[in-house]
């Protein structure tokens, strides 16, 4: 009677791949919540157009590529893309704009290089900077907040906002307007102060604009809590929050007219904390090592400050990470940790021959 | 207290030692047969000293050592030789080896031997002698050969002496147990060993915390001794050597080197305990403590168990139900083998017979697709990165898992316990290393052929040019006496001429001084001898210490200087016939 062979070691963690997308899933919660409160239907319909179409297009992936669907969609890799798209995008943009980014996230830049695992870029960022530049009008316009609603308006409830996404019904006058990085983007001339003081985004916030602060902090929360679980390490947060806060030191210029905006403004404004603990985390896209990772937030920290202060885009979050998906080979490259027993770190395009790296 | 050094990574699975430390070591019933292997884990085969029908004593040396890494046998009980044959032992591969089996008498009868309780006064090469004599391996599980770890040779010194007792593998608790019922006999091993290595400086027994009971027994003993009995934090694999050397010392063992490189020894506690044995009272390598756990047996146990005992035997006696068991493992979880089948003796390096039930460890799920998420990087002791590793390793791509230091994994399994995809890293990494090895050793031969092919050729284009020079020679000398013949003159000397002469003149003088040739093979030949003499010499350095690629590298080297020899040796013969 043969017992069955299986090579070392024979016990495993419980952790499982599943179980990591579900826990980033699960933290994703209260930036979801907050940013239902605070920009209304929108943000769900986003999420659930975006949800469904990834796995559809993911399933007919698998299916074309014979593989076996149930496991793959069972790793809710698709869930977790789907989920940061809809997060990223505009509330009441149309529903094709989603469904466009979606798909190009799961079949261009997931599925076509391979699946879960082997894709250079992020695919939500790729899905969101194709539409991004595609529909800029789309894009660009983002809903109230609840509490800057003029008097009498609130945020049209399921079924209008369906009408909106799906049927192509204007919105009522007032239920959009510009997000705090807009503004900064294009107050030129203007001292923080008054920039502050002019516009009611500031009104009931200290910081970086109602609404947009109050979805940070939930996404910060989140990402707190996968740090805590040791779903990702620090290296890569607090390479990004670390040189987004040097940069906008630097740069602050104590609030006068050609300031970009004070370090506490670009942590919490645009989708800083989203970009920090769910973006710049996903591993695959990322640089290797922790130093690696270290170095590839502080790149993207730096990107992002850059493109926000004197490029064209009043976000940069998803540029900035393509960028570093970019930039991560080259990163891995010349951060190989030292192992045990040598006295130099090595490149990893060493030859062996190079005896003496 | 001692300053403790933090290894990186790490991991900690559920250690499962309690339930097989609930009673104290047991006594096995003596067998009806025992299956002794006469190969060493490094596959060096002792030598057959007895044969079929040949009444043995128990401790009667039954295989002598051959070659520098194999390992003295001896009977466990007393019997009869009832057959010499490869059978299937214990062993990863789950190849067969030669093995002398014994049919037990029951009398259980000890030969007579000499003992050494003045150790003291007995020389450092002597007592090695006694310990290889007595068949001593490492018992942690590599079995490499103690005596060969302990004979320093002049310029090596020893000046810190490791004892790993921190079992560190989940559900082995053999050394444990061993510490804690015979501390005293351990620490008169380690004088033994203390007098073989000439007094190294420090002694350190290196423990892992969660063995509160052996280390009391130890501290007990070691009173008034300089041994240093270290508590290290319980963290896989702190009893991997190089982890305890920095863990203890803070020292790092480069790369390809050895403990002794930096003039440390490293020697397991049960190994200890055996050379006490062996030196002291006269007994060798006979018998081991081997814990038998895990659900499929209703007792969990450890035992002292006689070398060659078979695997079924112990199952049986420990209420083994095979329906429950879901796969056998000889040594821990994290780097023990699979056994296909009980019907397999106990080696010296047989640690723990780990039978679990399906609950215990389920049919893991298959691997799914590599996230990168970094966990394996983030609990390799070696700081490797394991995820590029695998990467590479799925490509085949030998230079970048050398670039990415392959052959510093020590296949401690903590990457892939961890890791979320069950992907089985380390399988990918042991192919990987194989593959490596043969290619490396493909191309030193490769290299070697195209030597010898090419100084053939040499040889025959220059045996070819003579013929031709010959050729041509004769063929313008009878043309230049023609040409006299006609013409009455003597012939112009050309250039041609003059070359030919010149060649002609060189095979002559090669004709006319065999003496010369001969006295050249000569030289050459003691010249091939030497080099082959040092060839000889590096492999067994290697053979000792080296990594496997520098065995395989200089086998083929030794190979060479063979064949050098053989062929001027030929030569010489052939011209002293002449
Ligand atoms: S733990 Fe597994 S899935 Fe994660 S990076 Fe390592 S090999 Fe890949
Ligand atoms: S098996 Fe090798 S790569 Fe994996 S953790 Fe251990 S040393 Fe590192």
């Amino acid at each position: 009677m043969n017992y069955k062979q299986i090579s070392s070691p024979q016990i495993h963690k419980r952790q499982s791949t599943d179980r990591i997308m579900q826990l980033v899933l699960i933290a994703t919660l209260p930036g979801a919540l907050i940013l239902s409160y605070q920009f209304g239907w929108g943000v769900l319909l986003n999420l659930f157009i975006s949800t469904l179409t990834c796995i559809v297009t993911e399933a007919l992936v698998l299916k074309l590529r014979h593989r076996p669907i149930n496991i793959h969609l069972g790793d809710y890799s698709a869930v977790v893309t789907a989920v940061l798209l809809g997060l990223a995008l505009p509330p009441l943009v149309p529903w094709w704009v989603v469904v466009t980014a979606a798909i190009f996230s799961i079949l261009i830049a997931k599925q076509l290089y391979g699946g879960l695992g082997s894709n250079p870029f992020n695919p939500a960022m790729v899905g969101y900077v194709v539409v991004l530049i595609s529909f800029p009008v789309e894009m660009t316009t983002w809903v109230t907040p609840i509490s800057l609603l003029p008097q009498g308006v609130s945020h049209p409830g399921l079924w209008d906002s369906g009408m909106i996404v799906f049927a192509g019904s204007v919105p009522i006058d007032g239920i959009t307007g510009a997000t705090p990085l807009d503004l900064f983007k294009h107050s030129k001339g203007l001292m923080v102060e008054q920039i502050y003081n002019s516009n009611r985004l500031f009104d009931n916030a200290s910081i970086a604009g109602v609404g947009w602060e109050w979805a940070n902090v939930a996404f910060l929360i989140g990402g707190l809590a996968l740090l805590k679980a040791r779903i990702f390490t620090w290296h890569g947060p607090v390479g990004m929050l670390g040189s987004l806060t040097l940069m906008s030191m630097l740069f602050w210029d104590a609030g006068s007219s050609s300031s970009p905006g004070s370090p506490l403004m670009h942590l919490f404004s645009g989708a800083s904390m989203l970009g920090a603990f769910f973006i710049i985390t996903d591993p695959v896209s990322s640089a290797t090592s922790n130093r690696g990772r270290l170095i590839y937030g502080a790149l993207i920290g730096l990107l992002i400050y850059i493109i926000r202060a004197w490029g064209s885009y009043p976000d940069a979050v998803a540029f900035a990470v393509l960028l570093g998906n970019f930039a991560a080979p080259f990163i891995d490259n010349y951060t190989l940790p030292r192992t045990y027993g040598h006295s130099q770190r090595r490149r990893a395009t060493a030859k062996e021959t190079d005896k003496n790296v | 207290m001692r300053h403790l050094w933090e290894t990186p990574g790490g991991v900690h699975p559920p250690d499962n030692k309690a339930q097989s430390q609930t009673m104290s070591i047991g006594q096995v019933p003596l067998p009806k047969t025992l299956i002794l292997p006469l190969n060493s884990a490094f596959d060096e085969v002792a030598k057959a000293s007895v044969r079929i029908g040949d009444r043995v004593l128990k401790g009667q040396k039954i295989a002598d050592i051959q070659g520098k890494l194999s390992v003295a046998v001896h009977a466990s009980s007393s019997g009869f030789v009832t057959s010499i044959e490869p059978r299937t032992i214990a062993h990863p591969s789950g190849l067969s080896t030669p093995c002398i089996e014994i049919t037990t008498d029951g009398e259980d009868r000890w030969i007579e031997s000499k003992t050494y309780p003045h150790y003291q006064h007995i020389d450092p090469p002597k007592l090695c002698d006694i310990i290889a004599q007595a068949g001593i391996a490492g018992m942690g599980g590599a079995g490499f050969p103690s005596a060969v770890k302990l004979a320093i040779d002049g310029e090596k010194s020893v000046d810190t002496l490791i004892i790993n007792a921190t079992e560190c593998e989940p559900y082995i608790t053999a050394d444990d147990m061993l510490i804690r019922e015979r501390a005293a006999e351990i620490i008169k091993g380690i004088d033994v060993i203390n007098c073989a290595l000439s007094k190294p400086k420090a002694v350190l027994i290196g423990i892992e915390n969660n063995k509160p009971d052996a280390i009391k027994a130890l501290q007990e003993h070691c009173k008034g001794t300089q041994i240093e009995v270290v508590p290290v934090p319980t963290k896989y694999p702190s009893g991997g050597e190089k982890q305890l050397i920095y863990i203890l010392t803070g020292k790092e063992l480069p790369s390809e080197a050895l403990p002794i490189n930096i003039g440390m020894i490293c020697l397991n506690i049960a190994t200890v305990f055996a050379i006490k044995r062996a030196v002291i009272d006269g007994q060798p390598l006979i018998s081991r403590i081997t814990t038998i756990t895990g659900q499929a047996c209703d007792i969990n146990r450890n035992y002292e168990v006689l070398i060659g005992t078979s695997v079924e035997h112990l199952l049986k006696l420990n209420g083994f139900n095979r329906e429950r068991c879901s796969r056998l493992i000889v040594g821990g979880p994290m780097m023990g083998f699979t056994l296909s089948s009980t019907n397999v003796p106990v080696t010296k390096t047989s640690t723990c017979i780990l039978a679990v039930s399906h609950q215990e460890m389920p049919d893991s799920s298959p691997p799914q697709p590599c996230i990168r998420c970094g966990l394996c990087a983030e609990v390799c002791p070696a700081s490797l990165l394991p995820q590029q590793l695998y990467w590479y390793a799925k490509a085949a791509d030998h230079e970048r898992l050398q670039a990415h230091h392959l052959f510093d994994c020590i296949e401690c399994g903590a990457c892939s316990y961890v890791c979320p995809s069950k992907i089985p890293l380390v399988q990918h990494y042991r192919g990987s290393k194989g593959d490596i090895l043969t290619a490396r050793a493909e191309k030193t031969m490769a290299s070697k052929a195209r030597e010898r092919f090419e100084s053939r050729a040499v040889r025959l284009e220059k045996i070819d040019s003579q013929r031709e020079t010959k050729r041509e020679s004769r063929k313008l000398t009878s043309n230049n006496a023609e040409q006299q013949r006609v013409s009455g003159k003597p012939p112009l000397t050309t250039s041609a001429e003059d070359i030919i002469k010149a060649a002609q003149l060189r095979v002559q003088t090669k004709k006319i001084s065999p003496e010369k040739q001969k006295a050249k093979l000569e030289r050459t030949l003691i010249a091939a001898q030497i080099r082959l003499e040092e060839a000889q010499q590096r492999l067994a350095d290697v053979l000792e210490s080296g990594t496997v690629d520098q065995q395989t590298q200089h086998k083929a080297t030794l190979e060479g200087a063979k064949q050098k020899v053989d062929k001027t040796q030929q030569r010489l013969a052939k011209i002293k016939l002449q």
